[in-house]
């Protein structure tokens, strides 16, 4: 079993979180994916497989992380590209199944994103209410949420235009306001905050902090040290698939952006 | 270094193993208060699918009319025989719609899983709705199709009759069957991906076999050949065929051996395609 290599400190709001109630256990938490493979990989110690005809290729993302999350925390998550973030993220929400350990929680937890749900060809209206129902809400709920979607995105004019029509920027903004319009008590935001312009970003970062009042905790996952430094009171910092620090955002910032 | 018990911390402030297959009643009760979703969801497939085609939504319609179109010429003019039916056009343009519900079922079926593993990899319900919603998407361009059946059979020479009206009934029952068939090879295709390879020929095996453009019961007449006529009457794609024949058009009435047939094969393919589907469901996503 690997242990947490920090223990957890008090957070930088002062208000010590730890001692609330546990609300996410990941313990000795391992992900693998088995991929077929073409040509050659240029490392060795991968595990090869041979299949029937191809070769497959194990990719241990997840190397045996264990940590608690507690009620009121928002836990910041960095690392490199291809440390195992997301697949943390999806493995929290347990939509990856994990090769060994397991994850608890005390109500499922949620990633923030309904982009898979949505069609391209389709309307902003309708796809609105399908990414709505997508997210689990009854016919009813959708109608009734639909109107705070159209007035956060700001898109009201763009209802009846097929998404593909959109700017990437707009149909990011689409995106979000669908996906942050449930409440989840446990919800993990995987890069969204980066969306949109200015005003849209520092108003998405609010409903963020909203949803962590509502006794919530919150997953963010992010390139932007300045909005984890805004968002976050912890910093887990993932590193080829084990966690390498786990601290205040004070403590593990400054010495990820070292290892740079 | 302490060592910390994760799990019995866990279980001390009454956490649950995240991903945990829920019973089946739970898991049942949850689909169905997500029904809408896949209703939504194939609705508007459906709708969107054409849209960057000319004549957009008729090509539901046309797709079938051309493949029967082809048939008709191939099998009707060029290669006529005697194991034919006399009123060989409406005969055969049943055939070839109601075969191709079950087969666009089963091959878009068996990607319900594999081709949405971003749906899967980000958005959390019973993956049950998957192979659920593809089914209600082939119903919904099969009846279309159907509606533009019934002027196909008056113009071939086959006047309306009451009988159309048991298309809904056998429909109904293909549905059953077709997403109970679905579920059995969309959760295949998880464990073989090379399946999907397979199927077409699958498929194309049973398309001969079900007496699409000439008549079983023609080809296994006399006694000496009954048992391999009984055999062949065994396979619901034909009996479904059969039913909507017995009952559209002239020729051998449709039968309660038929019906029984298919009506044991929609239960028994339906009840173990669920259970054989949701017992895999913490596997879905690991692609």
């Amino acid at each position: 079993m690997t242990d947490t290599p920090m223990t957890i400190t008090p957070a930088s709001d002062g208000s010590d979180t730890s001692v609330n109630k546990p609300t996410v256990v990941v313990d000795n938490l391992h992900v693998k994916f088995r991929i077929f493979t073409s040509g050659k990989a240029a490392t060795k110690n991968a595990t090869r497989g041979r299949g029937l005809g191809r070769s497959t290729r194990e990719v241990h993302a997840l190397k045996g992380v264990s940590f608690v999350a507690h009620e009121g925390e928002s836990i910041g998550v960095v690392g490199h590209n291809g440390s195992g973030k997301s697949t943390l993220m999806r493995s929290i929400a347990g939509l990856i199944p994990p090769a060994e350990g397991a994850v608890y929680a005390s109500s499922r937890p949620s990633l923030l994103g309904v982009n898979a749900a949505l069609m391209s060809e389709l309307s902003g209206e309708k796809n609105v209410q399908l990414g709505t129902l997508a997210l689990g809400m009854s016919p009813a709920d959708a109608r009734a949420q639909y109107d705070n979607i159209v007035e956060f995105s700001g898109l009201s004019e763009f209802m009846d235009l097929p998404m593909r029509a959109y700017s990437s920027g707009m149909s990011a903004r689409l995106r979000f306001a669908i996906a942050i319009s449930k409440t989840h008590q446990i919800l993990m935001v995987d890069e969204a905050l980066a969306v949109g312009d200015k005003d849209f970003r520092q108003r998405s970062e609010q409903r963020i902090r909203e949803l962590r009042a509502q006794a919530g905790t919150v997953f963010l996952v992010s390139h932007s040290m300045k909005s984890i430094q805004d968002t976050c009171n912890r910093v887990i910092w993932l590193d080829h698939g084990t966690l390498l620090m786990d601290g205040t955002p004070d403590e593990v910032i400054p010495a990820y952006q070292a290892s740079k | 270094m302490s060592t910390t018990d994760y799990a019995a911390l866990a279980k001390a402030n009454g956490l649950d193993r995240v991903g945990a297959r829920p019973p089946l009643w739970e898991y049942l009760k949850e689909a169905w208060e997500r029904r809408h979703f896949a209703i939504a969801s194939a609705r508007y497939v459906v709708e969107t699918k054409n849209s960057r085609a000319r004549l957009g939504v008729v090509w539901i319609i046309l797709r079938p009319l051309l493949t029967a179109a082809i048939y008709g010429i191939v099998f009707g003019l060029i290669m006529p025989s005697g194991s034919r039916p006399a009123n060989f056009l409406p005969y055969l343009v049943i055939g070839v719609f109601i075969f191709q519900f079950f087969t666009n079922s089963i091959s878009s079926g068996a990607s319900s899983i594999t081709g949405n593993s971003g749906l899967v990899q980000s958005l959390s319900f019973p993956r049950i709705l998957l192979p659920v919603s593809i089914v209600l998407r082939q119903l919904f361009e099969i009846i279309p199709v159907m509606i533009a059946l019934l002027p196909i059979l008056w113009i071939t020479g086959e006047p309306p009759r009451i009988g159309w009206l048991m298309l809904v009934p056998i429909l109904a029952v293909m549905t059953i069957f077709n997403a109970g068939c679905a579920m059995i090879v969309g959760r295949l295709t998880v464990h073989f991906p090379d399946l999907k390879q397979i199927i077409p020929f699958i498929t194309r095996l049973l398309f001969y076999s079900s007496g699409i453009f000439f008549s079983l019961e023609l080809v296994f007449a006399g006694t000496e050949k009954a048992g391999l006529l009984r055999l062949a009457q065994l396979n619901p794609v034909h009996d479904f065929i059969s039913l909507a024949r017995g009952y559209m058009i002239d020729g051998p009435p449709a039968t309660p051996f038929m019906w029984l047939v298919v009506g044991v094969a929609a239960i028994v393919v339906l009840v173990f395609g669920t259970l054989f589907f949701w017992a895999a469901e913490e596997k879905y996503g690991n692609d």
